[in-house]
């Protein structure tokens, strides 16, 4: 039985793939049919996994335990503080998170703006300081030269190299300046080393996407198949 | 084998006996007093100042007498069991990785090759994040310095100083592709990434889009955006309803055009695929952060013969849009394709402040490299952040 079973849903998996793969020739009725299953299966799995890892471990179980301990030893005051496990505390990040749902209701939609406004000003402020720490300010220390970096040739070499071709990348990207006049030059030398280094990062990143297909292919062939070992 | 001989043959002769000699017994041997084994001494556990938190430094003083082998350190939590933590030949060690606000016990053992000797243990103490992270400080120098930059760029173009900003040619094309969507009568696909609100491409993308949405309100064309994340999705919709509204067509806005499509990276590729074959968009913007969808749908936009402008700090997929797309925003320009597009003075003044930034970094690193060379002096220290 789990014979057959094993062998129905490698049969399920290789057609899908095959539909997936028709979209090379030009949309198509396999294709549509894999696209809607697809999206409509992954949806279907990503409420579950928000339901089970998202709502129930960060709304339901804190309040249910909060009234279990409630019952149990009457109100205290940690009922109300938001680091303890159980608490009513989260009642409040929930009554802000409900507001999106607002926008259902014409009269009150505006009232979506202050979970938006919420969202956005705490990841805004999470996200400017760590890209100047993350993109800035570490990159600055590590494009400063030391005297070590003047030890040997190859290290001199690869070392001035970085930093000027850093300098001149940057004066790619400065926008209040005409590229003309000494300036040209050097942006030139900025962008050239941008897609040289765009040039190394596809042929690596082909590379993967290449022994992606393989796999697929060696699923095509071999489980589904059966014609390579 | 002597005996043998002598005893042995006609050679023997008889030896006389030699008379007995008393001799007093020999007294039981005193055993060793066992070594004294003096355990660490002065231990303290503190916690680590200007810190994220979630670390203990535990300092100890060698034993009066004696070298250890070795430090055995224990630690024991709220259960109050105590567990090794390292075996060290130092008089020192970090724990990490402990959680804030629990007290922590610790003690030490010093192992000898005849045993070990263990200390008294520690008062608890507790791991704490601390507001001022002196480490970061070069951080919030940087951002005190773009802040100023900021602020002084704002009032310099609210005063109606001229800010110049050279032209970027993928943003010059925005105004031609949506042209060329009224001309042909399809619709414009934006897709603002498949990142998270929290990522600065997002927030970026979903600037253009405004600018975006503004355009195709004047020229009446119909707007598509398909989205991966529900904040960002609800974010978006609420920019291209507000557009519409003060473009005075609120009329005009579809609530359809801006939907959530599905959180899995290639099921939202496999639809914005769909898409862009059924709906044949004339133009397609494809801004903000992407990963490895990023080349299904440039290429399925290619092949589509759509006008196609890709913006992302992603230097991993820049390369795929570069190949596919007729026109690439890159890292730098994304941020500031807002500000270009809207030429409002606000936009304008980050940007130059993005731009002033960028000129007192490069200065500083070509000095600080300088002082580096010349002098010795480890200059980059000055920057590095801890």
């Amino acid at each position: 039985m789990s014979m057959i079973l094993e062998a129905f849903w490698i049969w399920i998996a290789a057609l899908l793939t095959l539909a997936i793969f028709s979209f090379l020739w030009k949309d198509n009725v396999f294709y549509r049919t894999a696209e809607h299953l697809y999206i409509g299966v992954a949806n279907g799995y990503s409420i579950t996994l928000i339901y089970y890892n998202v709502v129930l471990p960060n709304m339901v179980y804190p309040i249910r335990g909060a009234n279990q301990a409630l019952s149990a030893d009457g109100f205290s005051w940690g009922l109300l503080n938001p680091f303890n496990d159980h608490n009513y505390f989260i009642i409040l990040p929930m009554m802000v998170g409900a507001l999106y749902i607002t926008r259902f209701i014409p009269s009150v939609s505006w009232m979506i703006r202050i979970p938006i406004g919420i969202t956005m000003g705490y990841y805004t402020a999470i996200a400017i300081p760590a890209s100047f720490k993350a993109s800035i300010v570490r990159q600055l220390e590590a494009s400063i030269l030391t005297r070590s970096d003047f030890d040997s040739w190859s290290v001199v070499f690869y070392g001035l190299l970085i930093f000027l071709t850093t300098v001149a990348t940057l004066i790619y990207f400065f926008f209040s300046a005409e590229h003309k006049g000494a300036l040209k030059p050097i942006s030139e030398i900025g962008i050239l080393t941008v897609m040289v280094g765009f040039g190394a990062s596809f042929g690596l990143t082909v590379m993967a996407r290449i022994s992606l297909a393989i796999g697929r292919f060696i699923f095509l062939f071999k489980d589904w198949l059966g014609v390579v070992s | 084998m002597l005996a043998v001989l002598v005893g042995s043959g006609a050679m023997a002769q008889e030896i006389p006996a030699e008379p007995a000699i008393e001799t007093a017994p020999e007294p039981e041997p005193i055993p060793e007093p066992p070594p004294v084994l003096h355990p660490p001494r002065n231990i303290v556990a503190q916690d680590v100042p200007h810190d994220n938190g979630g670390v203990l430094n535990i300092q100890w003083e060698p034993p009066i007498e004696g070298v250890p082998v070795r430090y055995v350190l224990e630690m024991a939590g709220e259960d109050g069991f105590f567990q090794e933590v390292t075996r060290t030949a130092l008089t020192q060690y970090t724990v990490m990785q402990l959680e804030n606000f629990v007290p922590y016990r610790f003690r030490v053992a010093a192992v000898y090759e005849k045993g070990q000797s263990m200390s008294p243990e520690t008062e608890p103490v507790m791991a704490r994040d601390h507001w001022l992270k002196l480490g970061e400080m070069p951080v919030l120098i940087a951002i005190f310095v773009f802040g100023s930059l900021l602020l002084f760029f704002i009032q310099a173009a609210r005063r109606g100083v001229e800010l110049f900003v050279r032209r970027i040619s993928g943003l010059t094309a925005v105004e031609d592709a949506i042209g060329r969507a009224t001309e042909m009568g399809k619709p414009v696909l934006y897709v603002p990434g498949t990142s998270t609100i929290e990522d600065v491409a997002t927030l970026a993308s979903l600037n253009i889009l405004g600018e975006v949405a503004r355009r195709t309100v004047h020229y009446d064309v119909k707007i598509i955006c398909p989205n991966k994340d529900p904040i960002v999705y609800t974010i978006a919709r609420e920019i291209v309803k507000e557009t519409y509204a003060s473009e005075g067509r609120p009329d005009a806005f579809d609530p359809d055009s801006v939907f959530f499509m599905v959180p899995d990276q290639f099921a939202f590729a496999a639809g914005v695929d769909g898409i862009m074959v059924r709906e044949q968009p004339a133009t397609i913007f494809l801004m903000g952060m992407f990963w490895a969808e990023s080349l299904i749908m440039a290429e399925t936009g290619a092949s589509t013969g759509a006008i196609q402008i890709a913006g992302t700090d992603s230097v991993a997929q820049l390369p795929f849009f570069i190949t596919a797309c007729d026109y690439t925003l890159i890292g730098e320009e994304l941020y500031a394709a807002s500000a270009y597009l809207g030429r409002e003075p606000m936009l304008l003044g980050t940007l130059k402040a993005q731009d002033y930034g960028k000129l007192v970094f490069l200065i500083i690193m070509v000095v600080f490299t300088l002082i580096s060379v010349f002098s010795g002096y480890d200059a980059a220290s000055l920057v590095r952040v801890r």
